[in-house]
């Protein structure tokens, strides 16, 4: 793979292989990540700035996506809050998936006690429903961003840890990977360069759709008035603020709620596409 | 009888988890930083009050003396009183239990109903306009937050059109059915594409199995393929399918609970949260992950009726 | 082959051509395929896979799914019916009754979650309207026939339980449950055990002789079929490119692929000190090359080779080769 990235004509037939909704997906993504970027420049509004004046607005000319009960543009406030989401959202995934996907191989690998320990605290976290559990440690740590953060990593890595677990131990059985063994290589290098890129791919694959989740989980508990605090703008805590508006400003939640949807099949596009792309492939161990 | 021997198996292996999940439960009162006494009486309590709660709630002793007890009366159906709603906690859980196991059952039979015949139809036309069709609607049903589609179906179904009731959980079995109807479908809509997408590919597997040529060349009509020997092995997936997601489900229906005020256990969670209380809180954790332990079990049941390999598994 | 019908003719493929549609053109899977199968005797069709024997097979039965499969041409004559003229409901009932089938792989010719006994005797079921109490007698009867101990008890096992011979046991039952008076044999014994495949050819050789059926068995291993069959057809690429009585065609091959098939069968290597293998790979049946599909394998190519047609030629009474050149073949 490190190969194919050098060259350009390498390069070349890699993309051509990429399926339409890989192409769509990351085109959309794209779309979505440079809007976030360069929100400044794409609105002159501002996300926080109140005017009672321009309150309850339809979406039009001046307002595309309109304004919320206290004259914010809703526009503006859903570009800003790609900022919020998608890296609240990066982090929650990937940061669990290094530390799942490290402990779960290493314990499919080595087996023994460590395994034992480390199945039965993935059994007991995956007992309870995330959102619930995700609650309950925010019940104990309090509301907030950072405690979002924490609260998912607590229980995100275990889903990883699973399911690297599982691929470890069909791989651990290869000739590859017991040649490596008898050549007396030590655990960490048949873990990190023989084993890991073989077993790294349903991961990612998982990852894209898990990436959706915890959007819509960090939107979860927003709405539910247990996220990211007020005034910063979130798509989840957007649609809880136009709830109570639904007859008279269908807008405030419905557009917000949008760019989740948009965000989210973006993601399950590239997620699928990654799919096929990695399933007709098998990586050799470097 | 295997199933007694089964269950019975089942059961003496989910102790760790058991044990695991009531001191998840257990220490979810005592690692809130801070005396939580203090907290759930917000400061309203006299030093003198908040010793008396403590020695009441056994909250003085030593922890692991604290743990025996809590799993001991949790054995017996004691979860401790709640401070805010004056009560035990375990009647105030029941209560809220009935609504949401018909909500999560509800939600289940709506996405079969959806599924089975989509995914029959996506596998019969496969890689044809309708399959894609049914795929790319899957994706992006799959994307929708269910508190905004909750919220859209508020809009058009019950403010706009006013066929179903928004909020509420109604009278008698028929009540129910209507003002449950928004929010089990909000479920369902995030359930049946992972039942379309597995079915479909257990529906291909099947139809395609050797055994179904066999079939075939036996004489046998499609109708009696497609029933006895298809869908009967592509049941296997859509049960363990169910079993896996019911987590999932539990968590939609916390959100979905409290956007269709719907007074279950999510909506207890949500309060209990809010409130602070957390002797309810703790109850809930428990009963929620008891909630996903027995419907697993449920599905380990009804794979094994279906399919005698995994008895012995 | 003989043009003439025989009057004991049970079967009859006239001129039977079948392509695949895939993306990018047409295979072709059989060219003008023609034999018969007369009342009570072995036909062994034989060739490399991918030569379109198993889909010749299913094309009898007309198991092929349609698409990517379409029957371009020819007549299937059963007892003088054309089967492929058949509305499916009429198919339907000469499934498992006159024309039944055993599969290669044993292991998946089975619904993992029925009992075995129910399996075997669904056919008597359906096509005979038997009880389930006279279904089961007749059941446990056809699994004593074919060897299974304790049949009475056995009769509501699970395929898991059963070992891969045994469950090819259950299979061979399963086709012979309505009796039927031809059985098409796809590969019965390539998944199995050697030993166990010894054991499979004469137990199917048994049932043959006790119901005067007729049977094709189909093997990529010349060898099986020498010691079974009455008369063998060897196919190449989609068409047969030699066909005769059993003794005749393994005594005097007329075609190089079939002494090709010969040499490299570790059954019929008794006489000769090593193996040798066939060089080369099938031709790509999307695209065919006009002359004999076998040249580019052939030792004993020559020029014509490349641009004559080939067709069954006889050699000798009742023995054909669509050799140009069957002379040469030593």
């Amino acid at each position: 793979m490190s190969a194919a990235v050098l060259s350009v004509g390498a390069w070349r037939a890699e993309v051509r292989r990429w399926s339409p909704s890989l192409w769509i997906g990351i085109a959309l993504l794209a779309v979505i990540v440079l809007a976030g970027i360069f929100a400044p420049w794409l609105t002159p509004y501002d996300p926080l700035r109140q005017d009672y004046g321009a309150a309850l607005r339809p979406p039009g000319p001046g307002h595309w996506f309109g304004t919320d009960s206290l004259g914010r543009d809703i526009f503006t406030r859903s570009l800003y809050a790609i900022r919020t989401d998608l890296v609240i959202g990066f982090w929650t995934t990937y940061v669990p998936m290094v530390v799942g996907v490290l402990l779960g191989a290493y314990a499919g690998l080595v087996r023994g006690w460590f395994d034992a320990v480390l199945m039965r605290v993935i059994d007991t976290a995956l007992a309870f429903p995330f959102l619930v559990l995700i609650i309950v440690i925010l019940a104990i740590l309090g509301p907030g961003t950072q405690n979002i953060y924490i609260a998912v990593f607590l229980v995100g890595w275990t889903m990883y840890a699973r399911l690297a677990r599982a691929e470890m131990l069909v791989e651990g059985g290869k000739d590859y990977i017991l040649a490596a063994r008898t050549l007396g290589y030590p655990t960490s290098r048949i873990l990190l360069r023989h084993a890991l890129p073989n077993i790294i791919g349903s991961s990612i694959v998982f990852s894209m759709s898990d990436f959706v989740l915890n959007i819509l989980l960090v939107s979860g508990l927003s709405f539910l008035g247990l996220g990211v605090p007020a005034p910063t703008p979130e798509w989840g805590a957007m649609v809880a603020e136009g709830k109570d508006f639904m007859q008279q400003a269908w807008w405030i939640s419905t557009l917000p709620g949008l760019m989740i949807v948009v965000t989210g099949v973006a993601l399950a596009l590239l997620g699928d596409g990654l799919t096929h792309r990695l399933g007709d492939r098998h990586v050799t161990g470097g | 009888m295997w199933i007694f021997r089964f269950v019975g198996l089942r059961l003496l292996q989910a102790i760790p988890v058991l044990l695991g999940i009531t001191l998840v439960a257990f220490l979810a009162i005592h690692l809130v930083p801070g005396d939580p006494v203090r907290i759930m009486l917000q400061g309203r309590a006299s030093d003198a009050a908040v010793a008396e709660i403590n020695a009441r709630l056994g909250l003085d002793q030593p922890l692991l003396v604290q743990y025996g007890r809590f799993v001991g009366r949790a054995v017996t159906g004691d979860l401790g009183t709640s401070i805010i709603q004056r009560a035990p906690v375990s009647k105030i859980v029941t209560e809220r239990l009935i609504p949401s196991s018909f909500l999560l059952a509800y939600a289940t039979l709506l996405s079969v109903l959806l599924a089975v015949p989509l995914a029959v139809w996506a596998a019969a036309r496969r890689d044809r306009f309708a399959d894609h069709v049914i795929r790319i609607a899957g994706t992006v049903s799959f994307a929708m937050p269910s508190f905004w589609i909750g919220l859209i179906l508020i809009l058009g179904f019950g403010l706009t059109l006013k066929w179903f009731p928004i909020a509420g959980f109604g009278q008698g079995f028929w009540g129910h059915v209507r003002h449950l109807f928004l929010p089990a479908l909000t479920i369902a809509l995030f359930l049946a594409p992972l039942l379309i997408q597995s079915l479909r590919a257990a529906m291909l597997d099947a139809m395609t199995a050797e055994h179904v040529e066999v079939a075939r060349a036996k004489g046998l009509g499609e109708r009696r393929i497609l029933f006895k020997y298809v869908l009967r092995a592509a049941l296997i997936p859509v049960v363990t399918i169910l079993a896996v997601n019911i987590g999932w489900m539990v968590s939609g229906s916390v959100i979905v609970e409290s956007v269709f005020s719907v007074a279950g256990l999510g909506m207890l969670l949500v309060h209990a949260v809010s409130t602070r209380d957390y002797p309810v809180i703790q109850g809930l954790t428990l009963v929620f992950a008891l909630m996903v332990i027995g419907v697993n079990l449920l599905a380990d049941v009804a794979c094994a009726l279906i399919d005698r390999r995994t008895r012995n598994a | 082959m003989s043009p003439a019908a025989d009057a004991g003719a049970l079967l009859r493929v006239e001129a039977l051509e079948i392509a695949f549609r895939v993306r990018g053109g047409d295979v072709l899977a059989t060219r003008g395929v023609s034999f018969e199968v007369r009342q009570g005797e072995t036909l062994g069709l034989v060739g490399e896979s991918g030569s379109g024997k198993s889909v010749l097979c299913r094309a009898l039965l007309r198991l092929l799914p349609s698409p990517p499969a379409q029957i371009r041409g020819g007549r299937v004559l059963f007892d003088g019916v054309d089967l492929l003229a058949l509305p499916e409901a009429r198919m339907r009932e000469i499934r498992g009754t006159d024309i039944a089938m055993v599969f290669q792989n044993p292991m998946t010719s089975l619904s993992p979650v029925w009992p075995i006994g129910d399996q075997v005797t669904e056919g008597l079921r359906i096509h005979r309207g038997l009880s389930k109490s006279a279904a089961r007698d007749r059941g446990v009867e056809l699994l004593r026939a074919i060897g299974i101990p304790d049949a009475a008890r056995r009769y509501d096992d699970h395929p898991s339980q059963w070992s891969g011979g045994m469950l090819q046991r259950a299979v061979i039952a399963m086709a012979m449950a309505c009796g039927p008076r031809l059985l098409l044999a796809d590969e019965p014994t390539t998944a199995l055990d050697v030993t166990i495949q010894e054991q499979i050819l004469a137990l199917l050789a048994d049932l043959q002789a006790k119901n005067g059926m007729a049977m094709v068995l189909v093997s990529h291993d010349i060898g099986v079929v020498a010691e079974t069959c009455d008369r063998i057809a060897v196919m190449y690429a989609g068409t047969l490119v030699e066909t005769g009585p059993a003794a005749e065609v393994l005594g005097n091959p007329r075609h190089p692929y079939t002494l090709g098939l010969m040499r490299s069968s570790p059954r019929m290597d008794e006489h000769a000190t090593r193996l040798q293998p066939i060089p080369g790979q099938p031709p790509d049946l999307a695209r065919p090359a006009p002359g004999c599909p076998f040249v580019e394998r052939c030792t004993f190519a020559r020029d014509a080779c490349r641009h004559e047609s080939v067709r069954l030629r006889e050699v000798a009474p009742g023995h054909a080769s669509a050799c140009l050149f069957p002379e040469s073949v030593v």
